[in-house]
């Protein structure tokens, strides 16, 4: 019975070892050759996101689901002539952490044969996923996050940034709403990273449309009660025009709500919200926002391209998209897009192929993928939150007062204090 | 000075809810010896309760004020019959590993169901508005928060200090067995004490729910300020969990309003200098929190 049980697990392991040896060659082959071709035969894309806390309506599974209908669109698109039929999408929660984002992008990259990593809402996270890119020198398009540090003293050659960041909410909201004539401006923000960066790129372009701030506070986080802020703001010298908010998620829900309660609009202070997604409008309700500005990369009915893309965003999902999806949908696109284009999957070919290419998507106006800093630039819009009335059906919050031109939109890479390198 | 007047009833207001959570988790330590980590997820679950009876069956806000917290407290008898009880006997950090698994338990349920992003809830409209209390007006919503649970909490007080019923609790929470060899069941009453501790966190969630964000993890943000405060209060005391509550919630309003960056670890500072200068904390007795 023993020496049965011995030969059987001898047996066992020599095929096991056989096949690992086996799979290693097989794999290694192709990649090995001249870079040019797909690797394992197929195209990987990783979405890490939070699938769990609180950012996980915005992107979250929605956001998955997104690439995933990249990889339909596309093959559907291509055909026959697709450049491989293998594409897989795989996912990953990070819960919003570093050093599982980190750990988790490692694994992409290494053991899964993940080509490119979209998505990585969180700064702190984004920036950690830059790093782990820059050292496996695979591609990732960062969406989520907002710091500019991305495409900043932190950009690397193998990292993009999609969709927004605090430069262009600051330089869309904080310009406009002081050029309004609203001088004078109260900020609270979260006491964190994403925080501390919009004090400081509010502060900056407000000042640099002629207004200026009369005070700063940093409040805690998570906080539900902001009473101290809204019974301080109006008595204020000189007194602020504006309540500019920082807070996002759950905390934002609790400053609109208290902000109404203290009826600070009577009192001669109007309300600017730094960040601000469809999925914050919903949860606080249009008659608390209603004619609130903000800027936004992309609204789902901001005109007849996003509201095709945003109806089968719908059927496949229940639910209409935020900018987060449609961003990942776009950068997913744009991706698979080169790699038709140059035939291969190949990082260093990619990013060859991407600087510096201009494209106009349903998401993306007037779009290009800036060398000299990796911020993928396009127009972004000045928004404003509809009156109850105007609503036509379920997240019609959105009506647009301006666009921002991608060139205002985004800082000037020559201030960027990118060194691509 | 009327600025900082009226950030110190900002504190009341803001108290209100840490008084009103206090004084359950206080009442169910003091009867159970139960440390019950779940009481911020009932609080959750007492705003959701809210929204859900407007939202599926149009039951008004005034309504729900009554309904949910009965419905909660009935829940929270349940629980205790069919788990809390079995591990009274034991070591107290089984109970509190209990509790803090029915609290993400409970707190992972709503999110299945609802997402991460908060609901949202109308103000009742007869609660709109603002009203003078002659230095400065203040929304009237949140006046009536604080003159409710001010109400809220001396009832609860006379019912403990005037009525047998409070005399049978008080002497069980401070001699159990020499109460129960005069002849009063004590056991019989721990249910009911139970229930009502998680009424009165739902009872604070049905009037968060106008003013604060209702999401899953509402609970989960506020359950370490609550043990704090009922720490400087003194644990089971039911008076100090009150007054401790008020006093935290001021004493935030002032740190927001001087230096916002440290206001979040004041009522930490204070709850240390408490445990270091009277260990029973401010109203506790040495003998009554060991009951």
């Amino acid at each position: 019975m023993a020496t049965k049980l011995t030969k059987a697990g001898a047996l066992a392991a020599t095929l096991t070892l056989g096949a690992v040896i086996a799979g290693c060659s097989g794999a290694g082959g192709p990649q090995a050759e001249d870079g040019g071709g797909i690797s394992d035969d197929a195209i990987k894309l990783g979405v890490i996101t939070d699938l769990s806390s609180v950012y996980s309506d915005l992107a979250g599974p929605n956001a998955v689901e997104a690439v995933k209908m990249a990889v339909d669109d596309f093959k559907a698109e291509h055909g026959d002539d697709v450049v491989t039929q293998n594409i897989e999408v795989t996912e990953a929660d990070h819960q919003n952490k570093p050093e599982i984002a980190n750990t988790t992008a490692r694994e992409m990259y290494d053991r899964d044969g993940v080509d490119a990593i979209f998505d990585v809402p969180t700064s702190s996270a984004a920036l950690a996923v830059a790093n782990i890119a820059k050292q496996a020198q695979k591609m990732y398009f960062n969406i989520g996050a907002a710091t500019t540090e991305l495409t900043g003293a932190q950009c690397n050659a193998y990292t993009y940034h999609y969709a927004y960041n605090t430069y262009m909410l600051a330089n869309g909201t904080g310009k406009a709403v002081t050029e309004q004539g609203a001088k004078n401006w109260y900020m609270i923000y979260p006491d964190y990273a994403f925080g501390q960066d919009m004090k400081k790129s509010f502060t900056a372009a407000i000042e640099g449309a002629g207004g200026s701030v009369v005070k700063a506070d940093p409040t805690p986080f998570p906080n539900d009660n902001f009473s101290t802020f809204m019974t301080k703001a109006p008595t204020l010298s000189p007194k602020p025009d504006v309540m500019g908010t920082m807070q996002a998620g759950g905390d934002l829900v609790n400053v609109v709500n208290q902000y109404n309660e203290f009826g600070l609009r009577d009192k001669g202070v109007e309300l600017a919200v730094g960040l601000m997604f469809s999925t914050d409008i919903a949860s606080i309700g249009v008659d608390k926002l209603a004619g609130t500005l903000y800027t936004t990369p992309w609204f789902w009915n901001l005109d007849d391209r996003s509201r095709e893309w945003a109806d089968r965003f719908k059927e496949r999902t229940g639910t209409r998209p935020t900018f987060d999806h449609a961003a990942n949908y776009s950068a997913a696109m744009q991706y698979l897009e080169a790699i038709q284009r140059g035939g291969t999957d190949d990082a260093d070919a990619i990013r060859k192929e991407l600087d510096g290419h201009t494209f106009d998507d349903f998401f993306a106006r007037n779009a290009e993928f800036r060398a000299e800093d990796h911020a993928v630039s396009h127009d972004a819009y000045l928004a404003r939150v509809k009156e109850e009335s105007d609503v036509e059906e379920d997240f019609d919050f959105t009506e647009k007062v301006d666009t921002i031109p991608a060139d205002e939109a985004y800082m000037d890479p020559a201030d960027s204090g990118c060194e691509m390198g | 000075m009327s600025g900082l007047l009226q950030q110190l009833f900002n504190g009341l207001v803001s108290g209100s809810f840490y008084a009103l959570l206090a004084l359950g988790l206080s009442v169910i330590f003091g009867m159970l010896g139960v440390v019950n980590f779940a009481h911020g997820a009932f609080y959750m679950l007492g705003a959701f309760g809210a929204f859900v009876a407007l939202d599926s069956v149009g039951l008004s806000w005034w309504l729900a004020l009554l309904v949910v917290p009965i419905l909660l407290g009935v829940l929270g008898m349940v629980l205790e019959r069919a788990f809390v009880h079995r591990l009274m006997h034991l070591f107290p950090l089984y109970n509190f590993l209990l509790t803090f698994g029915i609290a993400l338990i409970l707190q992972d349920l709503l999110r299945m169901k609802y997402g991460v992003t908060s609901q949202p809830y109308a103000r009742p409209s007869m609660l709109d508005g603002a009203v003078n209390l002659g230095l400065f007006t203040y929304p009237k919503y949140q006046v009536f928060v604080f003159v409710f649970s001010i109400a809220l909490s001396a009832l609860v007080w006379l019912v403990l200090t005037r009525t047998r019923v409070g005399m049978i609790v008080r002497a069980s929470t401070e001699r159990a067995e020499l109460t129960q060899s005069l002849g009063v069941d004590v056991r019989r009453w721990v249910t009911p004490v139970f229930g009502f501790g998680i009424a009165l966190a739902g009872l604070a969630g049905v009037l968060a729910a106008p003013m604060r964000a209702v999401n899953s993890s509402m609970g989960a943000d506020l359950i370490i300020v609550i043990f704090a405060v009922v720490v400087i209060g003194g644990l089971g005391s039911v008076l100090g969990s009150v007054a401790a509550g008020y006093i935290v919630g001021m004493l935030t309003e002032l740190g927001n309003f001087y230096i916002p960056s440290l206001s979040q670890i004041l009522v930490f500072v204070l709850m240390a200098l408490v445990l270091l200068l009277r260990p029973a904390g401010l109203f506790g007795r040495e003998e009554g929190a060991h009951a």
